[in-house]
């Protein structure tokens, strides 16, 4: 998932990724999101937000599209935006940020979003376990009830140490 | 004539390319999809997005699909319906790839699985199944 709000370029040591018992804030999150790797790349941006879900947003872009004929998006940036919002809802009903992982996550696509618009992205976590934490979200162009695409997706709570240090691969 | 994997590196969306996609030949069977380690794919320090592996498995999903479908395929569009991801291992910074399996492709679903590794194949990061919704061109 997304950095976190720390420069953690020395990850590879397996220090501790962030300092412990820090609050989470979706609406500070947007600045790292804009400048940052993959969710810089398609341009997700903070829209809102309440105790257990958050609101992102992903402008239609011509480089984001997947098929040219028709000018909608691929569905890549909408499994990323939808990744994102609910991992983010997690740490909204925890009130802080802890590491996790995505552990899976189910996408329905309903139907084309609309070449041109911002897709959004509502997610919520709706059970928070003490290592599992249940979340689902809608990707819409507008009206929520007229949705592009439906999420449903468990994230797993895991040690600091190994969330954000070098892989094994990459040694 | 061009081969299957030139043919098929030509429908590659804007969205793949931009995300450094390509299709480096057929691995059994199959077009092998590479991704190259860029800051476009990153997710958190030192790994990449879940996001950006999720849209290599599709992408894989779908040149999979495109090449089993042959003659079919000029014919047809296809629609992606839903797909699952399991993630398996955390991404390092490193070249990604990815090749689909295709389940069953029937006269209007097709079911497809594919999976995504690095350095090691028998490493998977991800894997996902998709199904798509297969339509006659208008």
């Amino acid at each position: 998932m997304e950095r976190t709000p720390q420069n953690m370029d020395d990850s590879s040591v397996g220090r501790p990724a962030f300092p412990a018992g820090l609050k989470f804030d979706p609406s500070q999150f947007n600045k790292f999101m804009l400048e940052h790797g993959h969710t810089g790349f398609i341009g997700m941006q903070y829209r809102n937000h309440g105790d257990n879900w958050v609101e992102l947003g992903m402008p239609w872009r011509e480089d984001l599209v997947g098929d040219p004929e028709t000018g909608v998006l691929a569905s890549g940036p909408i499994i990323s935006l939808l990744d994102n919002a609910t991992s983010m809802a997690v740490w909204a009903l925890r009130g802080a940020f802890r590491p996790q992982v995505t552990l899976d996550l189910r996408i329905d696509y309903v139907r084309a979003a609309a070449p041109g618009k911002t897709v959004i992205a509502w997610a919520e976590c709706y059970q928070l376990k003490r290592s599992m934490a249940f979340v689902r979200g809608i990707a819409h162009d507008g009206d929520i009830a007229d949705p592009v695409a439906h999420a449903a997706g468990i994230f797993i709570q895991v040690e600091p140490e190994g969330w954000a240090r070098a892989s094994e691969a990459a040694a | 004539m061009t081969d299957l994997p030139t043919s098929l590196t030509e429908r590659l969306p804007p969205y793949a390319r931009a995300m450094g996609m390509r299709i480096n030949g057929l691995l059994d069977g199959a077009p092998l999809l590479v991704m190259d380690y860029s800051q476009r794919a990153m997710g958190r320090p030192g790994y990449l997005h879940g996001g950006a592996i999720a849209g290599l498995l599709e992408m894989a999903a779908i040149m999979a699909l495109h090449a089993d479908l042959g003659d079919e395929d000029t014919r047809v569009r296809i629609k992606p319906v839903n797909i699952s991801v399991e993630y398996l291992r955390g991404g390092a910074t490193v070249e990604t790839f990815a090749r689909g399996q295709v389940v069953r492709a029937g006269r209007r679903i097709a079911n497809v699985r594919a999976e995504a590794w690095q350095a090691d194949r028998d490493k998977p990061l991800a894997s996902c199944w998709m199904n798509f919704l297969i339509k006659p061109k208008a």
